[in-house]
């Protein structure tokens, strides 16, 4: 019997996770993917809004201003990358310009820190290779950019070493009332029993919520597309958002905390929520919208196209309290963007909710500090020297895009909550994310996957389920001769 | 039995597309090549077609799994996948050395199987 | 501790062993080869077809046989290499920054540097094909590596986009390991892969070429499952009513080569935008004195053997460079050629007459097939070159050879042209 489960090891299932840590709480997150960070929390743009677009008074400007005060000190707790880089939101025409004012005001009303509209000559100042056709821009100098994989790796990490416990390709099917909380079952009909839920499933919180509430919500998709250009230095050097129409903020061109740029998303509902593909028009359309912010973006220069769904609930906005007619069930729901900003807000949020309803007492042994992988880039040479003849494996590069070494990977995957996949490995350490996309390095991270987990190579897969890599060893299959 | 085979030249970048056109076997007319080359080969390659077959060969303790062969002269086109057959579960040890013959008689060919690399054995 | 070097070779595939042999055997003693990977030899060790070495040995052979040939010549002449090396900068002042297990981090400072770092494959992402994201997908060296120096066959049924000659040769190679290869579709109205290939690694077995067609979609979450391919317009642009799906859990790309200079432009060497290699003049010399580029990082070849030749050159004059302790005999002026009309770049791209030798070979591509064309060179206005090709097409690299005398005797060269001409 846990005293939470929290559905979902994403960003916010997570920044709970690790907030509710901070009690004596018998604590479970269940995933139904092999790792944290798999679906939304994945895929997203990896900024810390400054929250100027959000409606005065919601819980999402809430949620968003005071996530985007506590990224700082959560990435230094928590060892990730974060960079206050500041925004810029431009405006291209002349009739445009009310919405710009309209939006500064907006921005002023939310106490967004330090806003200003920019003219022209101050914006070229300031971002020299924007397009010559953006006559004014907001500048908002809280906004940063985060690694939104390192966060929620970090958060998820931290929340493991205070006695979180983590169930992956745990998928969901049902949950029932019972007289002390609620039984969940899985696809395998494995039973989970809990005191309190909290329903932090992303595109899926809908069916969740739904199962024990008779006040329904709906979650749609809303898919978005991106494309990822190598490490440039001079592109850009602030996030650079258009005036923002009914879907959101539009497409964006920003560094990203590892040096390439980045541009996107688009904005489209679709049915499956599953379904994470990119699409011709998409990709066309986000090179289009990049090109119109910055001209002379080299598109040749793009390595990689992903897409993510937005958690988008009907009435754009978060659901962050306990369901009315479910106790204990406490919705984290409809956390679209701005959520990678609020998740430590909503970590928070949620944890006050729990506390207050389970009266915990505090966990004593709570540890708010977290190391990340050793990133040897970050010693000086004689650090790096003296860590390699300890351990030589931090003198062998697998990565040669990324300059990954091999005492990296065998980190990742011997962590508290350790990569399993290509994918798993990837996101902690970056090997394979670089210029050419894993090119080199596949055959030699699958052999250090096979290595340290025990595994045969032929069991290593992409992200988990049935995505190996590979099929079997040669001339297996070649047929004898028919006579 | 009269029969006309279509050919690419392999010759150059030209990739002239040859007829040959044969009667009982026997060549009685090859056109559409543009040099004498085209037509040597053509002539080959409705004859008798050889082909160098090259593929792998598992290595015991070797430094890597497998060591690159080849076969040492070409041999029949309609023998690759005899050739391919008969080192499906072949086995050899390290160390290998270029021109090690792995396999005599591949696949009945008469031609010998031979390592072209250098596969040392693999140290701890 | 920071120790010197007469020249530093940054790569031991064939261009770093060719131009390590040269410069050794042009009277360099103190040459060391940095080598990332732990075998010398390069791509060729996985490169096990044959076919290496007609222009160089007069015989056919396989990869790593003609890697052989070199690394044997290498060990004979003593010179040093370090495997498993990794370079992580190289300073404008030609100081190396390296590591390995055994060296740790260390630093060499070279009078002069060859870069031979090879190139890399052109990623999915770079080619904008839309679609899901499943295990499944490889460039096509990728799997070449895995199929035959690990043994490692990636899928069983596949489809191969590209039909350069690396896609070429893994479809022949997957179906000799004992995959099905349904097809190979490529972009363009022709292929830029060798006739040879198309007849000895397609056609032997049955598998079509489908020209004009590419991957619009790729299907499936956790294996590919599918590919759509459709055919394209005079444009590069989809078809729409055209597409085909192909069921298969292995998607091939053999979509290009990019020279990897990440090192030479963080060393500040100007780079060609349509190479993407340095730019060099008739010492294959880069814009930085003592610094020289060859084989696939200053442009892609096709044929390994030109690689070793053009590597030689380059061992050849940093050994000259060296020996004249960094001064270089007086150059002269600097002439740039220049490429027109069908001739998409030239390498070398400038030249001293004075310090050319009496017969230079320049090096480019065309840029579309021509038939019954003239390749010409003209010296300022005067056509000095006029030479008469069958077929010139993008797959094939063309080369001219300029005489010294004929350039000497063009008074007030500014420039040289090459160009495709129809008479």
């Amino acid at each position: 019997m846990y005293d939470v489960v929290i559905i979902g090891a994403g960003v916010t299932g997570c920044a709970s996770a690790r907030e509710l840590s901070r009690y004596k709480l018998n604590i479970c997150v269940v995933e139904k993917e092999e790792d944290v960070c798999c679906v939304t929390s994945k895929a997203n743009s990896g900024i810390v809004h400054s929250g100027i677009d959000c409606r005065p008074g919601s819980l999402m400007a809430e949620m968003n201003l005071l996530g985007n005060r506590l990224m700082e000190p959560f990435s230094r707790e928590l060892d990730f990358e974060f960079k206050r880089i500041g925004s810029l939101i431009l405006c291209f025409s002349e009739k445009d310009l009310h919405k710009l004012n309209d939006l500064y005001q907006q921005g002023i009303e939310n106490k967004v820190p330090d806003i200003r509209i920019l003219d022209k000559t101050e914006l070229r100042a300031m971002e020299p290779n924007i397009s010559d056709q953006a006559i004014a821009a907001i500048y908002a100098p809280s906004s940063g950019i985060v690694c939104p994989f390192g966060m929620n790796i970090a958060m998820a990490e931290n929340a493991a070493e205070n006695g979180v416990e983590f169930r992956f390709d745990t998928k969901i099917k049902n949950i029932f009332r019972t007289k002390s909380g609620y039984r969940l079952t899985d696809e395998n009909d494995t039973v989970i029993e809990t005191r309190c839920i909290v329903n932090a499933a992303g595109v899926y919180a809908d069916k969740f919520h739904n199962m024990v509430s008779s006040h329904k919500i709906h979650i749609v998709p809303r898919r978005g597309e991106y494309c990822l250009l190598d490490k440039m230095e001079s592109a850009v050097s602030r996030t650079i958002f258009q005036l923002p129409d009914e879907y959101g903020k539009g497409v964006l061109v920003t560094p990203t905390v590892h040096g390439n740029i980045l541009t996107g998303p688009t904005a489209d509902d679709y049915e499956d929520k599953d379904a994470v593909n990119t699409t011709a028009d998409g990709l066309e359309k986000v090179n289009m919208s990049a090109l119109k912010s910055v001209p002379s973006l080299p598109l040749r220069k793009v390595i990689t196209s992903f897409s993510g769904n937005r958690a988008h609930e009907d009435g754009h906005e978060f659901i962050i309290k306990e369901a009315e007619d479910a106790p204990c069930f406490v919705d984290a729901a409809g956390i679209e963007s701005p959520g990678l900003t609020s998740a430590p807000a909503i970590g928070i949020r949620v944890s006050e909710i729990i506390s207050g309803l389970l009266k915990p007492d505090i966990n004593p042994d709570f540890k708010n500090t977290r190391k990340g992988i050793l990133n040897p880039k970050k010693l000086s040479k004689d650090e790096y020297a003296a860590l390699i003849r300890e351990k030589p494996e931090y003198g062998n590069i697998i990565c040669r895009c990324e300059m990954i070494s091999e005492g990296e990977i065998i980190d990742a995957l011997t962590r508290i909550l350790p990569a399993k996949s290509m994918d798993g490995v990837k996101r902690r350490t970056r090997a394979g994310m670089g210029r050419c996309q894993a090119g080199f390095c596949t055959p030699r991270t699958i052999e250090v996957i096979a290595r340290e987990r025990q595994i045969s190579q032929l069991a290593v897969t992409k992200s988990g389920g049935c995505s190996n890599m590979v099929c079997g060893y040669s001339k297996e299959s070649i047929q004898e001769d028919k006579k | 039995m009269e029969e006309t085979r279509n050919l690419t030249c392999i010759g150059c970048p030209l990739g002239c597309s040859i007829q040959v056109e044969m009667e009982n076997d026997k060549i009685t007319g090859i056109f559409g090549n543009t040099c004498k080359r085209g037509e040597v080969y053509a002539r080959k390659e409705v004859t008798h077609p050889t082909r160098i077959v090259t593929s792998t060969v598992c290595v015991e303790h070797g430094i890597i799994p497998v060591v690159s062969v080849k076969t040492e002269t070409d041999i029949p086109k309609e023998k690759i996948m005899d050739v391919m057959r008969s080192i499906k579960k072949l086995k050899v040890y390290a160390p290998v050395h270029t021109g090690d013959v792995i396999l005599e008689n591949a696949g009945g060919t008469g031609v010998n199987l031979v390592a072209t690399k250098e596969v040392l054995t693999k140290t701890k | 501790m920071i120790s010197s070097v007469d020249i530093v070779i940054i790569g031991g595939g064939p261009a770093g062993l060719a131009a390590a042999i040269s410069a050794k055997k042009n009277g360099i003693e103190d040459v060391l080869i940095l080598e990332r990977d732990h075998q010398l030899g390069g791509i060729l060790n996985q490169c096990i077809h044959n076919g290496f070495g007609l222009h160089t040995f007069k015989e056919e052979l396989t990869g790593p046989e003609y890697a052989q040939r070199f690394i044997d010549q290498t060990e004979e002449l003593g010179i040093a290499y370090k495997l498993d090396t990794m370079v992580m900068d190289i300073s404008s002042s030609k100081t190396v920054t390296a590591m390995n297990t055994v060296d740790r981090l260390f630093e060499i400072k070279a009078k002069a540097v060859i870069l031979a770092m090879g190139c890399r494959e052109r990623p999915r992402g770079a080619l904008n094909i839309p679609g899901c994201r499943p295990a499944g997908i490889y460039s096509a060296g990728t799997a070449q590596r895995l199929i035959n120096i690990e043994g490692i066959l990636p899928g069983r049924e596949v489809v191969i986009l590209g039909s350069g000659d690396i896609g070429l040769i893994m479809a022949r190679r997957m179906t000799l390991e004992g995959a099905k290869v349904k097809v190979v579709a490529e972009l363009m109205s022709y292929s830029g892969g060798l006739k040879r290939n198309i007849v000895q690694c397609l056609d032997d077995f049955g598998i079509p070429l489908k020209l004009s067609h590419t991957v619009v979609d790729i299907r499936g979450r956790e294996r590919l499952e599918s590919v759509v391919l459709a055919e394209v317009d005079s444009h590069g642009k989809p078809v729409a009513g055209t597409e085909e799906e192909y069921q298969c859990d292995t998607l091939l790309l053999s979509c290009g080569l990019i020279p990897e200079n990440e090192l030479s432009l963080a060393m500040g060497i100007k780079t060609g935008s349509v190479t993407n290699g340095p730019v060099v003049n008739e010492c294959l010399e880069t814009n930085i004195e003592g610094v020289f580029a060859c084989g696939n990082v200053l442009h892609v070849h096709d044929l390994v053997d030109f690689v070793s030749e053009e590597a030689a050159l380059a061992g050849k004059y940093a050994a000259e460079y060296v020996k004249s302790d960094g001064n270089h005999t007086d150059a002269g002026k600097e002439i740039l050629i220049l490429h027109e009309n069908g001739v998409r770049y030239t390498v070398p791209e400038k030249i001293h007459i004075n310090r050319m030798p009496d017969e230079l070979t320049v090096r480019f591509r065309v840029g579309a097939v021509y038939k019954n064309c003239y390749i010409s060179v003209y010296a300022g206005q005067k056509r000095i070159l006029h030479k008469k090709k069958q077929i010139a097409a993008p797959g094939e690299m063309e080369e001219v050879r300029l005489s010294k005398k004929t350039l000497e005797e063009i008074s007030e060269l500014e420039q040289i042209t090459v160009k495709v001409e129809e008479t």
